[in-house]
């Protein structure tokens, strides 16, 4: 008695649809792959193609025996919306997968520790390194997160703490600010800095560009984390008397202090793979370039060094660079995950 | 609910907020100050991006006049110095519609999918994958697409010439694939798939809930559900979704550079080697280019910010419309 009082979920899959559908899928393999044995037709995706059209309309006649029309057009929908979802997967899956696979072979601890200084190009994969590289990319992106982080803060909290006047127009130009072409940032940042006072390509002039593209990210970002800090403590605080500067810095910063990094990591691992504004402000280096001197020096970078050697034709060097920038990545894409997790069960 | 209690005879008392005239502190002055100053540096970075690209841009632009966007080859440096975005305009525009064309109905499947389909504890799974694939930088895109993609898409692209050569598109004279406007839109689309995902998702979790339930509730299956609640509630937003993959795919650099042969011709088909890009074409000749040649250069960069500008500032307004709709309908 008590089962008829369940609730029934409408969009459950029921395991006799389930196997109904699998048991197509099958059929419709199989009768694909008779095809292409029987016909000239060849190639992977010419099989994946005429698979899923047998799939789909093997499906509809088998549910149109059982179901009216409009219930059959459903279960077309759902397996078309099943497709997309799968194609949205696959690229990460293969891109990494490819990466790994063609990275792994030239990886080894000389990409860490030497640089491409006096090697001659047309050497193996394992003669010299990326340390340049790699130091490069650290040093620009840092410097871009010193210039970015006060102003990205600056930005979120003037949209959700003061909301005077200017929120509309600041909103709609970080907006406008994120769909910056990256090659626009970079050469902005060559027509103020490096023909102007900056004298030249540089690790600076780099970060520059960077920081362009990292504020989008870190305002919004940021302002999202200020949103989720109640109300009732910034109400407390002022009602106790502090003045607004002093809420803002001892309460609602503080609170949402795991968020703002979950932002500034966003922002890091937005713009860490960037290459097109480098090409016309760091431009390349072949050695070690410590921060003091990038200022006005040109630098390498990750990307910047998977470009150069790609267009010299060293695409074993490239790939094992792609590997060690998409794991920089990741590592940077998980690190923020779990710092924004952390932040939500702590609050 | 008091005003009920209250007896009809008597006016009902003034109860709007009384304005509190505390006197802001210094300290308070101070801090508004920084932070006005601090959030106006988004005005002043797009304020100066306008003035030193158009400086540096003038004197190629002056000396080129009307003929930069109807030229159609690009030899600034050269003595009789000839050039002009034409070619690399609508070679932008072409990759740019292809990847459209194939990323909206992807991404609008996989935002339903996430939404409407994938039960709940699953889901922040696959958000959190779509976040991912739009974290891979774009450089990695190109090198894959070149290296991966790119002698995969052999094959498709014979079939399309063999087969639909009727479309002006897909015909081909000779048949060599590849480096192909064709290619490049298909790996732009993989790039842009995550960003449409994402706004289509937060427009369609705006669809009020109880309108979806109505239409389950007399009887609909899920698929009309979306046909007839969900799609149409979205409609702007998902417009809206698409221009920001539009405005991505219009600047978008370093894959198009690897991918796309470079050359200033209009090529009479997607599927050859041939097109080029605004973007790509700054990556690729800035390093060769001389003083004009880089004028003209950032010219073509300017003419790129000024149509990604627009793109992006009239999606967002469609987007922010379609997710606060004025009546306030839920």
């Amino acid at each position: 008695m008590t089962v008829g009082l369940r609730p029934r979920r409408p969009n459950r899959i029921r395991p006799s649809d389930a196997i109904r559908s699998f048991g197509v899928l099958g059929v419709s393999l199989v009768l694909t792959f008779a095809l292409f044995l029987v016909t000239p037709l060849d190639g992977p995706l010419g099989f994946v193609v005429l698979g899923f059209a047998l799939f789909i309309s093997l499906q509809y006649a088998v549910v149109r025996q059982i179901m009216d029309r409009k219930h059959a057009a459903d279960h077309i929908a759902t397996i078309v919306v099943y497709a997309s979802a799968v194609l949205t997967a696959m690229p990460l899956v293969f891109i990494v997968g490819t990466v790994v696979a063609k990275g792994i072979p030239g990886l080894s601890l000389n990409f860490f520790t030497k640089t491409l200084e006096g090697v001659d190009p047309s050497a193996g994969p394992k003669t010299g390194g990326a340390l340049h590289a790699i130091t490069g990319t650290l040093t620009q992106v840092g410097f871009a997160v010193i210039v970015t982080v006060p102003f990205g803060i600056l930005t979120a909290v003037y949209l959700t703490e003061i909301k005077g006047r200017f929120t509309g127009i600041v909103r709609l130009l970080v907006d406008a600010m994120s769909g910056i072409p990256s090659i626009v940032a970079g050469l902005f940042v060559y027509a103020i800095w490096v023909v102007g006072p900056g004298g030249g390509f540089s690790g600076l002039a780099a970060a520059l560009s960077l920081s362009i593209l990292m504020l989008p990210t870190v305002a919004r970002t940021s302002e999202e984390m200020l949103k989720l800090v109640d109300p009732s403590l910034r109400e407390a605080s002022l009602a106790l008397g502090s003045p607004q500067w002093r809420t803002v810095w001892q309460v609602v910063l503080p609170t949402a202090r795991a968020g703002i990094v979950t932002a500034v990591i966003l922002g890091v691992a937005r713009v860490a793979g960037e290459t097109a504004p480098l090409l016309m402000t760091a431009f390349g280096n072949d050695r070690v370039v410590n921060p003091g001197a990038a200022l006005h020096e040109p630098q390498s970078a990750l990307p910047l060094f998977i470009f150069q050697q790609l267009a010299q034709d060293q695409r074993e060097r490239a790939w094992t660079g792609a590997l060690v920038l998409i794991g920089l990545v990741l590592i940077l894409f998980v690190i923020a995950r779990i710092v924004s997790r952390n932040a939500k069960t702590t609050r | 609910m008091t005003a009920s209690i209250s007896p009809p005879s008597i006016a009902p008392v003034d109860d709007q907020p009384r304005t509190l005239n505390a006197p802001v502190s210094r300290g308070d002055r101070i801090y508004r100050f920084v932070t006005v100053g601090g959030a106006l540096i988004s005005l002043v970075v797009m304020a100066l991006i306008a003035v030193f690209l158009f400086r540096e841009a003038w004197p190629a632009l002056s000396k080129a006049g009307g003929s930069f966007f109807t030229t159609f080859e690009w030899r600034p440096d050269d003595d009789p110095a000839i050039y002009g975005i034409g070619s690399m305009l609508f070679g932008t525009v072409v990759i740019a519609l292809i990847a459209l064309v194939v990323a909206v109905p992807i991404s609008i499947g996989t935002a339903l999918f996430i939404n409407e389909y994938t039960p709940l504890r699953f889901r922040a799974a696959f958000v959190t994958m779509v976040d991912l694939l739009a974290a891979i930088p774009s450089l990695i895109f190109g090198l894959w697409g070149l290296a991966f993609l790119q002698p995969r898409l052999d094959g498709p692209a014979r079939w399309l010439s063999e087969w639909l050569d009727f479309i002006p598109i897909f015909k081909t004279k000779v048949p060599i694939f590849g480096s192909s406007l064709f290619v490049s839109g298909l790996v732009l689309a993989l790039m842009i798939i995550p960003i449409i995902t994402a706004i289509a998702r937060a427009v369609m979790a705006e669809v009020p809930r109880v309108y979806c339930e109505a239409a389950l509730a007399l009887g609909g299956t899920r698929s009309g559900m979306i046909r007839e609640v969900v799609l149409p509630f979205a409609k702007g937003g998902l417009i809206g979704a698409s221009m920001l993959g539009l405005g991505r795919a219009l600047g978008e650099t370093i894959a198009v550079a690897l991918l796309l042969s470079n050359d200033f011709r209009i090529p009479d088909n997607v599927l050859s080697p041939g097109g080029a890009s605004i973007a790509g074409t700054i990556a690729l000749k800035f390093g060769e280019a001389s003083t004009n040649g880089r004028s003209a250069l950032v010219a073509a960069g300017l003419v790129l910010f000024i149509v990604t500008l627009l793109v992006n500032i009239v999606a967002r307004g469609v987007v922010t419309r379609t997710k606060e709709p004025a009546g306030a309908k839920k």
